[in-house]
């Protein structure tokens, strides 16, 4: 079976990237839950798809089980030479150089880091909606939801921010583009990693306030991060910041768009907002991780082989009936929300309290803003395939 | 009532001081941290226990409540 033939039995011959999924994966998911709750694939070398919340959480949980060392599925699987670094730190690291590498990066994306990039954050989302005013209809995902997390991301590791075309390029080749053949996927990598070494080599010449400088001048162990550690996180954060905050801007946009009930609550009632978006989150959560299994094993028995590759479709654990009362409604007010969009165990997305305040203004302004809209064309909204699920274009009626 | 976060299931996803903050505050990383000796004032006992459902890691625990 090759890629992209159709799947017909989702049970023993899942794709993440077919049609069907990217359009609708929920029904999917409800009917392995049920049926075969860690379906499999020969596609990609071998893969696994675990649909259930608490398959899900042990295998986050388990990490000397399962290894980060690949967490995009494609044919493609990082060399063991990397460990233990990885093929970008920290998301490919595994204990307990994890720990040390992650580190690292928090402070910077901890929440009093956070609010000092808020303001900019908010006058830039308003320049945003200036550029749509006065249009009819605008592309929510395109004309605004995208440019938000580039511009910040760019301004905080201190790379151009009129570079933003060619981040987006880089992540849609790798989050996108895991269909692609591995040849060509190693090129958009390689022009990705010649990109970071100029702006590194910048940095080196001309040191400066920004998250490139403080990762040239930090210490693991002792001794300076390499180059290399460098450009492979700087990396992580460009891909990893991108995607999924639009993804998660974009979704919650639509879901406005199309529950003029929501969308009215929300206009009257703005403290609601916060809890609101975490309903967001739960119900369109847009990441899916993936693991590969370190050696041969059974697991609630599943005779995983060494190398297979394992997603965690955390998006699948928020719907789950057995962790959520009525999952499948959105209900902007539900106060107990345990959900996992930011994942579950050490590899809690390090940029979740930066993703939360881009998503919070980014509403809030265009709330503000644009109190009145509507999907302009439901059948033209477009999501992205593979293990980010946004909206990648939202054709939007401002009312 | 007492509340307690146990640091070795905490993974920082802040919720506890999203919902709570007279209870709970980030550390430098991002963690949380119980405000003082976790004491909860009868008035915060629903946004306490709010932070326990919340938690992703399940990391807080309430204690005499």
């Amino acid at each position: 079976m090759g890629l992209h033939e159709p799947v017909e039995d989702w049970t023993t011959d899942f794709d993440h990237t077919d049609d069907a999924y990217v359009a609708d994966p929920f029904g999917i998911w409800d009917e392995l839950r049920t049926e075969c709750p860690v379906a499999h694939t020969e596609r990609y070398g071998g893969a696994w798809l675990p649909t259930r919340h608490e398959d899900i959480s042990a295998i986050a949980y388990d990490t000397e089980r399962f290894t980060s060392r690949s967490v995009v599925m494609s044919e493609f699987r990082a060399p063991f030479e990397l460990a233990p670094q990885g093929i970008a730190p920290p998301i490919s690291s595994d204990p307990p150089y994890h720990k040390g590498a992650r580190r690292l990066l928090l402070p910077a994306f901890a929440p009093q880091a956070v609010d000092q990039l808020e303001a900019s954050t908010r006058a830039y989302c308003h320049e945003l909606i200036d550029s749509l005013r006065g249009l009819d209809v605008v592309d929510a995902a395109e004309g605004y939801a995208q440019h938000i997390p580039v511009r910040v991301i760019a301004n905080m590791l201190g790379v151009p921010e009129g570079d933003g075309d060619l981040f987006r390029g880089f992540v849609n080749h790798v989050l996108e583009g895991v269909d692609k053949p591995m040849e060509e996927r190693a090129m958009g990598m390689a022009a990705i990693f010649d990109y970071l070494k100029a702006q590194i080599d910048d940095h080196v010449e001309n040191p400066r306030d920004d998250l490139i400088s403080y990762l040239l001048a930090s210490e693991m162990d002792g001794a300076p991060l390499d180059h290399f550690h460098v450009g492979r996180t700087i990396a992580l954060l460009l891909i990893a910041g991108i995607d999924t905050t639009w993804s998660a801007i974009g979704a919650s946009l639509w879901h406005l768009a199309g529950h003029a009930d929501d969308r009215k609550r929300l206009v009257a009632e703005p403290e609601l907002l916060p809890t609101a978006m975490e309903e967001f989150l739960r119900a369109y959560a847009p990441v899916t991780m993936a693991r590969l299994v370190r050696e041969d094993i059974d697991f609630n028995g599943c005779p995983m082989k060494k190398d297979d590759f394992v997603l965690l479709p955390f998006p699948a654990a928020n719907r789950d009936p057995e962790a959520f009362d009525r999952p499948d409604e959105v209900i902007i007010d539900r106060e107990v929300n345990r959900h996992a969009a930011f994942g579950l165990g050490i590899h809690r997305c390090a940029g979740s309290h930066l993703a939360r305040m881009e998503l919070r203004v980014a509403l809030e302004v265009w709330l503000e803003s644009f109190p009145d809209f509507e999907l302009a064309d439901p059948a033209a909204v477009r999501w992205s395939g593979g293990q980010v699920r946004g909206p990648r274009t939202l054709p939007i009626r401002i009312l | 009532m007492k509340v307690r976060i146990d640091d070795q299931r905490c993974e920082g996803h802040g919720r506890c001081y999203g919902i709570a903050p007279q209870l709970f505050q980030p550390d430098d990383l991002g963690d949380g941290k119980v405000v003082g000796d976790g004491t909860v004032a009868p008035e915060l006992e629903h946004s306490a226990r709010l932070a326990v459902d919340n938690c992703p890691e399940q990391a807080i625990v309430i204690e005499g409540g």
